[in-house]
């Protein structure tokens, strides 16, 4: 174990001055979650602002205790914050801790961080909905459960903070839960997490029994003593739990539904942060995977396959949040490409995670800029030429784009390239195929955003007659900027001179080598790039784009429909379940019910006849008496005599 | 002579019984009671005779004293069903059963 | 009286005595549960209980006797009577079974429970007969009781004076009928006379009839039977309204009637003629 939190002595500093106040990172948006839905409509007036600066109050606590880490040196950096002891059964033992280390601190800012902004954004994008304050209250308790999820210092905390996230995640999908589809959605994304959840629930369980222990510390300290196929079963069963928050194969299809909720919940959650929550637990569970192999292949191929099936699906769909929902997938299969890779990958798939925070919330917040002057129209096939009239949301956009694409300079380029070769270097035939994979997507990449970006801003306008396009309000144009200009940034300040990996060594290691910016292959993923804005340029701006969508060759009605996800889950899952539901059913009103109405017939019907007994008659019973004293007499004379 | 008496009395205590099952007069029934708890009455006499203590004679005592709140209450029950029911027969007030 | 049946020397009246009464008491439980009428299996169960008093003195327990004398004879019986009075109306029941097999099977219970408890005296040893000559010995028999009762048999003597007052309250409450409309005054039931067909009284029973039984409805100066005049529970009784006036059959009646005309004829004219002479 070359982390330092295999290292007791180290980990167990207590957290002093600024960081012993990190409670208040939950405290803050917990309080703001439970004023707005306690105090029900008194608080509509002021609600949203509440909201909004509860997520800052927990921002300017992360950058005070981000600040007050970057004092401390190198290896000090992980703090423990003792909160209460909150289960002690027997020998299991839980405490409620926060643990403030550089990994925690990075999600803590993104979180807080690109959540204020698109808090602010929401104030104007929701101004004309009047449960406005219930959606700010669950924004608030979304916070909340993602800072825990990722301050937890065991996994029973963790676990609690995922289920929050997942609570959270479903009440704003559902959040406009008069729209049937809304619903089915919530609950499918509900649903679909369940079999995720389940996976780390068994996970834990299997920590518990096999450490005794559920704390981080305990679990990596004493990870190496475990058997090899323990810990492979741990490896495989945080995958499930990270397939499912993460929407990465199999458990992907809830995340395009998921855009059913308002355009501030996908950027903030089904783009930016909690799907990103699968990422996070694999690089925070590093221990386990790094012994385990085969786990960690497992963990690739997901990634690489992902990553391939999302970007196709982002080039069949009209939905402008659909395209960007099979992008963000897609996004998210490279950062778990990273993470499977080991050492090498854990910097990039955060780094990556940071970025793709940055310029997807950007993307997600610039359509639903664009859906605010379209009528909260979706279909890109209605759009066309909005750059005039939406100048800034085009200038924001098409910076969040070109860092998409990996355009040399801006943010993805520096993440993605570092995964590309981070997997070629990897070695092995297995390197290769992961490698290519990754390329070809970064081509598909290029041409679905190109799509997206030509059919929206570019070309005729094929508006619909009553619909007046205009630019947003400034309290949605700001966040924009502030995040086009993270978008432009980020990559480059995290990877430029390996400063994100120096600073994240305490937790995950120090590189082994120092990255290389330029390498064999950055010149093939400019040129696949360009070979994908070009076809899309082709086929979307040269040529007129039909109103309505034509009719599609196999491969594209296939990404249409999510590649046959929904229909798999149904031919494979639902329906022998209802079979199985319903000979159960047959069996219990048949078989149980049967024995139990035959035996209750068989006592009704006997005691019909038995009760014929009771005439009513005094002189009956009577008689019974007296026949029964006589046995009584002739019961003693029998025995005395 | 005990033996006399208290064949006297078990013969004078099964008609008594025997004149509860088959009369259908509650108050017929009543003093059939009274019939059945006078023999008892007689045997306990002799028994107190016989033993030579007076124990025999206090309980046939306290016998008739229960017997005379019995038939108080009991008439008077008897009086409240005639009252409701215009009849004294028993078996017309058959309303609890199956 | 007890003593001196008591004595051994008596054993011979003792055993008369016995034999009579128990012959008398059993044929006397037998027609009391035997006969139609209420009134008679009250009656006889006098007789079996002034029998059992007769006992009772016999087995040196004068003080019994008497109770059973005063209380059973006296008292309950009496409030038998009282009963079937008010009663009365269906005292006189039907002896058709209608519980199917309830007489044989009481039969063979009672035939099987006598049997049963004779055969068990006939095989028990009894010790000899002590006498309680020692235990009346001081003061008497009344002392001796009274001693024991207020003794050893004191709480349960209490606990019977607690049923007694239980008892008397209960068969109050039962007695009792509640009243639910109001009472009416005597105005209301002057002015209810007034309306009603008949202003003046009911006619007494027996008027310008032979008999003054209360059953015997008046004849009007017509001759015709009164209806009125005989209450209405006592003619149920009876059986139906009064065909004849003597209770005898009909045909009886009507020669009782011309016979009885006759003689008064007769007895007027010797009358009249006695009155002749007289002014002669």
């Amino acid at each position: 174990m070359t982390t330092l939190l295999a290292d007791p002595q180290l980990h167990a500093q207590a957290a002093q001055g600024v960081q012993s106040a990190a409670w208040l990172l939950i405290a803050f948006p917990l309080a703001g979650a439970a004023i707005l839905l306690l105090g029900g409509r008194r608080t509509d007036k002021w609600g949203h602002l509440l909201g909004v600066a509860m997520s800052l109050a927990s921002f300017v606590v992360g950058v005070a205790v981000f600040v007050s880490m970057l004092g401390q040196p190198g290896t000090g950096r992980s703090r423990v914050v003792h909160l209460y002891q909150w289960v002690s059964v027997g020998s299991f033992k839980a405490d409620m801790n926060l643990l403030i280390d550089p990994l925690s601190i990075s999600f803590v800012l993104l979180i807080t961080g690109v959540g204020s902004l698109i808090h602010i954004y929401s104030i104007g994008y929701m101004s004309h909905d009047p449960d406005r304050r219930r959606f700010f209250a669950y924004l608030n308790l979304f916070v909340a459960a993602m800072l825990l999820l990722v301050l937890a210092d065991n996994y029973l905390s963790l676990y609690v903070g995922w289920e929050g996230v997942g609570l959270a995640s479903y009440l704003l999908i559902g959040f406009w839960q008069h729209k049937p589809s809304a619903a089915a959605a919530a609950k499918k994304a509900f649903i679909v997490n369940r079999v995720g959840d389940f996976g780390l629930s068994v996970a834990i369980m299997l920590m518990f029994a096999t450490f005794g222990s559920v704390s981080f510390q305990d679990v990596f300290g004493h990870a190496s003593q475990a058997s090899h196929g323990t810990i492979t079963a741990i490896g495989l069963l945080l995958l499930l739990g990270a397939c499912g928050k993460s929407a990465q194969l199999p458990l992907q299809s809830w995340l395009l539904d998921a855009m059913e909720g308002p355009t501030p919940v996908s950027a903030l959650i089904h783009a930016a942060t909690m799907v990103t929550a699968g990422v996070y637990l694999v690089v925070r569970s590093h221990a386990i995977f790094e012994l385990s192999p085969e786990a960690r292949l497992l963990v690739m191929i997901v990634g690489a396959a992902t990553l391939i099936a999302g970007a196709i699906i982002g080039c069949a769909k009209d939905d402008i949040k659909k395209a960007l929902a099979g992008s963000t997938m897609s996004q998210i299969g490279y950062m778990m490409l990273a993470a499977g890779i080991g050492k090498a990958g854990y910097v990039f798939a955060i780094a990556h995670l940071i970025a793709h925070g940055f310029f997807k919330a950007g993307l997600f917040l610039g359509a639903g800029s664009i859906m605010h002057g379209m009528n909260d129209d979706v279909d890109m096939r209605k759009f066309g030429g909005l750059r005039k009239v939406m100048p800034i949301t085009f200038a924001t956009f098409g910076l969040g784009y070109l860092a998409i694409i990996g355009f040399p300079g801006l943010s993805g380029w520096w993440t993605k390239d570092g995964i590309i070769d981070a997997a070629f270097e990897k070695g092995g035939t297995s390197g290769q195929i992961l490698g290519w994979t990754a390329l070809i997507g970064a081509g598909i990449t290029a041409y679905y955003m190109s799509r997206v970006m030509f059919m929206t801003f570019f070309g005729e306008r094929r508006w619909d007659e009553d619909v007046h396009p205009h630019e947003s309000p400034q309290v949605m144009t700001i966040p924009l900027i502030l995040l086009a200009l993270g978008s432009i940034a980020a990559g480059a300040f995290l990877i430029a001179g390996d400063r994100f990996a120096n600073f994240l060594a305490p937790v995950i290691g120090a590189p082994q080598v120092a990255h290389k910016l330029i390498t064999p292959y950055t010149g093939v993923v400019f040129v696949l790039m360009v070979a994908g804005v070009a076809i899309a340029y082709v086929q979307y701006l040269r040529r007129p784009v039909p109103r309505t969508a034509p009719a599609g060759s196999f491969p594209v009605v296939a990404a249409r429909k999510d590649l046959y996800g929904d229909a798999l889950n149904e031919s494979l899952l639902m329906r022998p379940g209802q079979w199985l539901t319903r000979l159960t059913v047959y069996f219990d009103s048949r078989t149980v019910d049967g024995l139990v109405n035959g035996v209750a017939a068989f006592v009704g019907g006997t005691s019909g006849r038995v009760r014929r007994l009771q005439t009513g008659y005094v002189r009956s019973y009577a008689l019974s008496m007296f026949f029964g004293a006589a046995l009584i007499v002739g019961a003693l004379l029998l025995v005395r005599l | 002579m005990t033996g006399h008496y208290l064949v006297l009395s078990a013969i004078l205590f099964t008609i008594g019984g025997v004149g509860v099952l088959i009369r259908r007069n509650a108050i017929v029934i009543f003093m059939c009671v009274e019939l059945m708890l006078n023999a008892t009455n007689l045997a306990f006499v002799s028994f107190s005779r016989m033993h030579g203590t007076l124990d025999g004679q206090i309980i046939a005592f306290f016998v008739m004293v229960v017997a005379a709140a019995e038939v108080v209450v009991g008439l008077a029950i008897i009086m409240a069903i005639f009252r409701s029911r215009k009849s004294s027969s028993v078996d017309d007030a058959n309303l609890l059963k199956y | 009286m007890s003593g001196v049946v008591a004595a051994g020397a008596h054993q011979t009246g003792e055993s008369v005595i016995f034999w009579v009464l128990a012959v008398a008491s059993v044929a006397a439980a037998l027609g009391m549960i035997l006969v139609r009428k209420v009134v008679y299996s009250a009656l006889l169960l006098a007789v079996v209980m002034l029998s059992l008093a007769v006992f009772y003195a016999v087995n040196e327990a004068p003080f019994l006797a008497f109770v059973q004398v005063i209380v059973y004879t006296g008292a309950v019986l009496m409030l038998f009577l009282f009963v079937v009075m008010v009663v009365g109306v269906s005292s006189t029941e039907s002896m058709v079974e209608t519980i199917r097999g309830q007489r044989v099977a009481a039969a063979v219970a009672g035939i099987a429970f006598v049997a049963l408890l004779i055969l068990g005296f006939g095989h028990a040893t009894l010790p000899a007969t002590t006498g309680l000559k020692d235990a009346n010995a001081a003061g008497g028999n009344v002392l001796g009781l009274a001693r024991l009762i207020f003794t050893k048999y004191v709480f349960a003597f209490e606990v019977t004076s607690a049923l007694l007052i239980t008892a008397a309250l209960g068969a109050m409450v039962l007695a009792h009928r509640e009243r639910i409309t109001p009472k009416p005054t005597q105005r209301q039931l002057s002015e209810a006379r007034i309306r009603s067909d008949r202003v003046s009284p009911l006619p007494p029973p027996g008027t310008y009839a032979r008999h003054n039984a209360v059953d015997m409805p008046a004849l009007l100066p017509d001759g015709t039977v009164s209806e009125l005049s005989v209450s209405p529970v006592i003619a149920r009784r009876r059986g139906g309204t009064h065909e004849d006036l003597h209770g005898e059959l009909p045909e009886v009646a009507a020669k009782h009637e011309a016979t009885t005309l006759r003689a008064v004829v007769e007895r007027q004219v010797e009358v009249d003629s006695k009155v002749e002479e007289k002014e002669k």
